[in-house]
């Protein structure tokens, strides 16, 4: 058997290395272009037989790119891809499911209007009825401890649900390699434990896994290799059980992150700038919370923070908050008068700022250039920009380099359009352009998912720079490192209801992480670090996870 | 005993071509493309099955020629919405517009000639059968091709769709074509074949109107019937079962048109001949009313564009 | 070897310009071959259509008239199609504009004066904007599809039409021949200065599409517009009401397609009679995606599809094309605008076949 390589790298030693371990996959110098991005860059990676390997990055780091490749929804512009030792193209994903390889989603992959055993059969290849694929299904998900209906409509499943039926779904086509994208994140604690059974039993029966996660303690847990992905390119392969949770967020992340942390203040008798008084608000749709009597006060001078696993009602509170949904009255107080139905723009004309967590098509218009999308969140509360209802562009496009400047945000041409801008610095664009008004209240959802550390680092040092020149602050976010580098006082959204605030300094991640708990929806690092703690093979480096957040 | 047979009659003419290209419809809006060029495909297929019937003397081989002409249709409009990405409402207009040009154009000559009309598909009633059997034969076997076509559809789209995979692929195109995509399944190309049959049925409703329903030529004489499919599509929720229910009805609301002066009732022409539209209006606000059965049986990614990532 | 459409990283800027104009050309291409299968020589048709129109005075005078209501329902059009929101039903709304103007001579012939034909082009943006408000409340309350009501809606407005100039409002010395009575004098548009036939309501429809450009592009209502139309969510954001916004653009929309109409009738006719459009309110979608949605280009693309009118005229008498001739250019054209339009956001790419197959490594290796 002979493993091969394109001609730049044609080392015999090393193929001969690699080929000893007989690994199931190897891929080799795989790239991937989109445009005059580079999504993928010489990316290496290999998986052996009975192995679970994680595949580890942060967001926009290139896993998606690289699985989309292996599962053939992406054909790979340069490199190749080696399956039990055979160069191959896997064109499409059925050529994928063919040779073995079987993918369990995160997002959109499910479809909502049909039913469990109609989902499983558009997996499978023709031939098989549904009502055999029905007991088929019955009897996989059985036999891993995954109960399931064949007949009920996906719309009608809980996430956890839906996960199992994705995973009964891959089981079924009796893949050699199971791919899974971020399985846990939306999990409870119990339904992680039991998927874990499930993978440990998988592992046994000789299958390998490649299993992508952000959440180091999970894959120090249960996988035994590593490949570490960073802007798109090799960083490191290691074994993660001998490496420390910090060890493994430096490569991920790069240099040490300079932290910043916040001081407490005292707030002495400050004025409340924002109150919500025991908030109900209904989902207005399927798939949302309800706001169960959601009470806070949030005072100048202090950044408030309301962690939780996205999809417990942070999107609704938001909404109401920003008064995209009106309410009543008086469930909304911004600096001591009623404003539950005040419009967005009234509320922005009494000083209050907002950035949603969608940056694209919520946050700002794709379509439309930088200076459009300043007059999207301030042209009709500021009249230097939109008095009389005439457009000043000028006023616009001076903001617009003010802005560009003050947050450092990177981007081709003088005033392109918001799309065309990288993530993170569209997300410093929104930030700053609503720190440019001096809110004396902002609220954010979210400040930096998905931005890379340093544009990160920078909001973050803002945020608290804007609570001492006396604003108030609310931020929204499922990052528990960026809460307790920013925050003064911590509550934890869970299932709609709201905790009591604690101030940041008198709680720690663990106990975040138990309230969190509390609901049915949430999965925590902490939890699972607890977890760690009385796993016997864990090398109790367990705490050292919270290293660059202290 | 003659008149409700006249009254059955004229049911089934006015809803045989809104059965034939809302069917087809709905099988382009189940795969997820809405194509509002109905009314400009059903005019060309009228055209188009005039045409050739009066060049080939046979009205089979002119319903034949009608459909090919929707389908021909269709494929343009397909091409553009799917592989150049255009707006389907702009581009859907675009063809209804073109459509009622082009089939203008090409039947210049053909005003006011004769037609060929297509013969019940099983004769007359032999001589000797007493009169209210040959009323009964009349009705359920006096028919033509077009007409058991459509009946024929109902049962068939309803199997295509629940019973076999091409129809589960279908439904999950329209359901999600990022899902599809992501399982290997050829998007563009299932909604190319949607679309196609789309055509071809209107195409084929179309022709019912220029070789059956007044076997003969005038310019625009599908008279909305395109858009009247379109409101089927959407009153009956995406259910075969139901546009085969809304098609009758609409029938039902023919015959008031044609019969309401005969009784007796006199209202300006005019106002009976807008009736349907009319009509169209009301169950369009009255289904719409219903967000929650719209909500869950709309195709989700109708109307919505699909580029794949590659 | 494949051919796919890549996403361009900036919308291409040139092709911003260029595309209607390509457009234009590939249409012309595209309509020559046409009239070359029909039968006719093609660069003899396109002359026709497209040249000989331009020679004579009275002709040139003739598209004038013609883009007058185009540039009007185009401009307003514009305005809606930003939003993504679907007013097809201008027709009707021209019908209807005509028949509110028509009211004061029609209806009060003795009633004369100055000011009498300004509050007909009042009465008449307020008929097509009250037509055109059925589909937009049903469709802000009702969520009733805003496309299909208002297509229906055009088929009741010209039933309409021909009932009461056949009935209520048949000139009693018409001899029977379904008309109205003529407006009086002072119900008419007049003609401008210095020409034959042309009246004031080419200036009139220049202005609007200016006004309505300045509207869409320098006051924040225009912003709210465009921006309800690209990113529904942000427009929310912004604090734009969605449902205000349809309620809107049908009113401007129907408004301006009803302006259009009495001034078309006021102008030329001067008369109601059974059908007074020949289709406007349709050829006016395709005035608006010439144009870019940019009022300004209407005034061009409102132009030029006049001209396909009188070109399609000629084409009639000169070469024995039926009249539809018009309506298939008009199609192309559309369908041109549409397919190029592509390439400001896409860029052709060929792709030289798979990526590594195994043969290929194989030799490699």
């Amino acid at each position: 058997m002979q493993y091969v390589t394109d001609a730049s790298n044609d080392d015999d030693d090393y193929l001969s290395e690699i080929a000893q371990r007989k690994p199931l996959l190897l891929a080799m110098g795989l790239t991937k272009r989109f445009g005059s991005l580079a999504a993928n860059e010489g990316v290496r990676l290999e998986i052996g037989r009975g192995e679970i390997h994680a595949l580890l990055g942060e967001n926009g780091a290139g896993k998606s790119t690289l699985v989309k490749m292996l599962y053939g929804a992406l054909q790979p512009d340069e490199g190749l891809i080696a399956w039990c030792g055979r160069p191959v193209v896997i064109p499409n994903p059925s050529a994928a499911r063919e040779l073995g390889i079987g993918m369990v989603f995160q997002h959109f992959s499910l479809f909502e209007a049909l039913t469990v055993a109609e989902n499983i059969a558009l997996a499978l290849p023709p031939g098989s009825s549904l009502k055999e694929i029905s007991e088929r299904a019955e009897r996989t998900s059985a036999q891993y401890g995954l109960s399931l209906k064949a007949d009920s409509q996906i719309a009608d499943l809980s996430v956890g649900e839906r996960q199992r039926v994705e995973i009964v779904r891959c089981l079924m086509q009796n893949p050699q390699l199971i791919i899974m994208d971020e399985p846990t994140s939306v999990l409870t604690t119990s339904e992680t434990d039991a998927l874990f059974e499930t993978l440990l039993r998988l592992r046994d029966e000789g299958k390998s896994l490649l299993y992508i996660s952000h959440k180091l303690a999970e894959v120090r847990q249960i996988c035994s290799a590593a490949t570490v992905l960073r802007g798109g390119r090799n960083v490191g392969e290691c074994d993660p059980r001998t490496e420390s949770p910090a060890s493994l967020a430096r490569m991920m992340v790069g240099d040490d992150v300079q932290s910043v942390r916040a001081e407490p203040v005292a707030l002495g008798d400050a004025d409340t700038a924002l109150e919500l008084r025991d908030l109900h608000l209904p989902r207005d749709n399927p798939f949302g919370t309800d706001l169960v009597g959601v009470s806070m006060d949030i005072r100048r001078g202090e950044v408030a923070a309301i962690a939780g696993i996205a999809g417990n009602g942070q999107g609704e509170l938001f909404d109401a908050i920003s008064g995209e949904r009106p309410t009543d009255s008086r469930s909304v107080m911004l600096f001591g008068k009623p404003a539950g139905n005040l419009s967005v723009t009234a509320r922005r004309r009494v000083g209050a700022a907002f950035v949603p967590e969608e940056r694209l098509g919520h946050g700002s218009v794709p379509t439309a250039t930088l200076s459009d999308n300043i007059v999207l969140s301030r042209g009709r509360s500021e009249p230097e920009l939109g008095g009389a209802g005439f457009l000043r562009w000028g006023t616009a496009k001076r903001w617009k380099d003010r802005i560009v400047e003050a947050f450092d945000v990177r981007k081709g041409g003088p005033d392109p359009v918001a799309g065309s801008l990288s993530g993170g610095n569209l997300q410093k664009f929104l930030v700053g352009r609503e720190f440019d008004r001096s809110p004396d209240l902002l609220v954010i959802n979210q400040p930096t998912w998905g931005v890379d550390a340093g544009a990160a680092a920078h909001i973050r040092r803002s945020i608290i720079e804007l609570a001492r020149n006396g604003a108030a602050i609310l931020i929204i976010s499922q990052d528990i490192d960026e809460i307790f580098e920013v925050a003064d006082r911590v509550a934890v959204l869970a299932e709609g209801h709201l905790s009591p605030f604690t101030a940041a300094g008198e709680t720690d991640r663990e106990a975040i992480g138990l309230l969190l708990s509390r609901s049915v929806a949430a999965s925590s690092e902490a939890e699972i670090e607890q977890a760690l703690a009385a796993t016997p093979q864990d090398q109790s480096h367990h705490a050292g996870g919270t290293d660059h957040a202290r | 005993m003659e008149l409700a047979e006249a009254f059955m009659l004229t049911v089934i003419t006015a809803a045989t071509p809104l059965l034939l290209a809302a069917m087809g419809e709905l099988i382009a809006e189940r795969s997820g493309v809405l194509n509002l060029g109905v009314e400009g495909m059903m005019v060309t297929g009228a055209v188009a099955a005039f045409a050739g019937a009066q060049l080939t003397g046979s009205a089979y081989a002119g319903m034949i020629v009608g459909a090919l002409a929707g389908a021909l249709l269709a494929g343009l409009f397909a091409v553009l919405v799917l592989y150049f990405v255009t707006n389907q409402v702009a581009t859907g207009l675009a063809l209804t517009l073109f459509g009622l040009g082009l089939s203008g154009l090409i039947g210049a000559s053909y005003v006011g000639e004769p037609g060929i009309k297509l013969a019940p598909l099983f004769g007359a009633p032999p001589e000797e059968t007493s009169a209210p059997i040959a009323a009964v034969w009349r009705l359920i076997l006096g028919h033509d091709l077009l007409v058991y076509m459509s009946l024929l559809s109902i049962p068939a789209v309803i199997w295509f769709l629940n019973r076999t995979r091409g129809g589960l692929v279908l439904r999950a195109v329209g359901d999600s074509h990022g899902s599809a995509h992501a399982l290997g399944y050829p998007v563009l190309r299932v909604r190319l074949l949607a679309v196609l049959f789309g055509g071809l049925m209107a195409g084929l409703g179309g022709a019912y109107l220029s070789l059956v329903y007044t076997p003969q030529w005038t310019d625009g004489m599908t008279a909305g019937r395109g858009w009247i499919a379109l409101a089927l599509v959407v009153f009956a929720s995406w259910l075969p079962k139901r546009v085969a229910l809304g098609a009758y009805l609409f029938g039902g609301v023919t015959l008031l048109q044609f019969h309401l002066q005969a009784i007796g009732v006199s209202v300006p022409a005019q106002f009976l001949n807008a009736l349907p539209y009319i009509v169209t209006i009301v169950v369009l606000v009255a289904i719409s009313g219903n967000r929650r059965l719209i909500a869950v049986n709309t195709p989700a990614c109708l109307g919505k564009p699909f580029v794949p990532d590659r | 070897m494949r051919v796919e459409f890549v996403r361009r990283d900036q919308p291409a800027a040139w092709l911003r310009l260029a595309s209607p104009l390509l457009a234009v050309g590939l249409a012309l291409v595209l309509a020559g071959l046409f009239f070359q299968v029909l039968g006719v020589d093609a660069g003899r048709a396109l002359y026709v259509f497209f040249i000989e129109p331009l020679q004579a005075d009275w002709s040139r005078e003739d598209i004038l008239i013609k883009a007058t209501p185009l540039i009007l329902i185009g401009a307003g059009l514009t305005v809606c199609f930003l939003s993504s929101t679907w007013n097809i039903g201008a027709e009707g709304q021209f019908v209807a504009g005509a028949l509110a103007g028509a009211i004061m001579p029609l209806a009060f012939p003795d009633v004369e004066g100055f000011w009498v034909l300004p509050l007909m082009l009042v009465l008449g943006t307020i008929g097509g904007a009250l037509c055109a408000m059925i589909p937009a409340q049903l469709k802000v309350r009702f969520g009733a599809s805003e496309i299909l009501v208002s297509l229906m809606m055009v088929y009741i407005m010209q039933l309409f039409l021909d009932w009461i100039v056949r009935g209520p409002w048949r000139d009693p010395q018409s001899f029977g021949f379904p008309k109205s009575r003529d407006f009086h004098t002072s119900a008419e548009l007049s003609v401008l200065p210095g020409f034959f036939d042309l009246h004031w309501g080419f200036p009139i429809a220049i202005f609007v599409a200016v006004g309505v450009w300045f509207f869409l592009s320098r006051t924040i209502g225009g912003f709210d517009v465009r921006v309800s139309g690209a990113a529904p969510r942000a427009a929310r954001f912004s604090g734009v009401s969605r449902a205000r916004i349809t309620v809107f653009v049908f009113a401007a929309s129907g408004g301006l397609a009803g302006l259009a109409g009495i001034v078309d009738v006021a102008g030329n006719a001067q008369k109601l009679q059974p059908v007074i459009s020949p289709g406007y309110g349709f050829t006016a979608i395709i005035v608006a995606f010439l144009g870019r949605l940019n009022p300004v280009g209407a005034i061009f693309a409102g132009l030029l599809l006049a001209l396909t009118y009188i070109g399609g005229e000629g084409a009639q008498l000169d070469l024995g094309l039926p009249v539809q001739a018009t309506q298939v250019v008009q199609g192309l054209l559309l369908f041109c605008v549409l397919a190029l339009d592509t390439f400001i956001l896409y860029r052709l790419r060929w792709v030289p076949k798979a990526v590594a197959t195994p043969d290929t490594i194989e030799e490699g290796s």
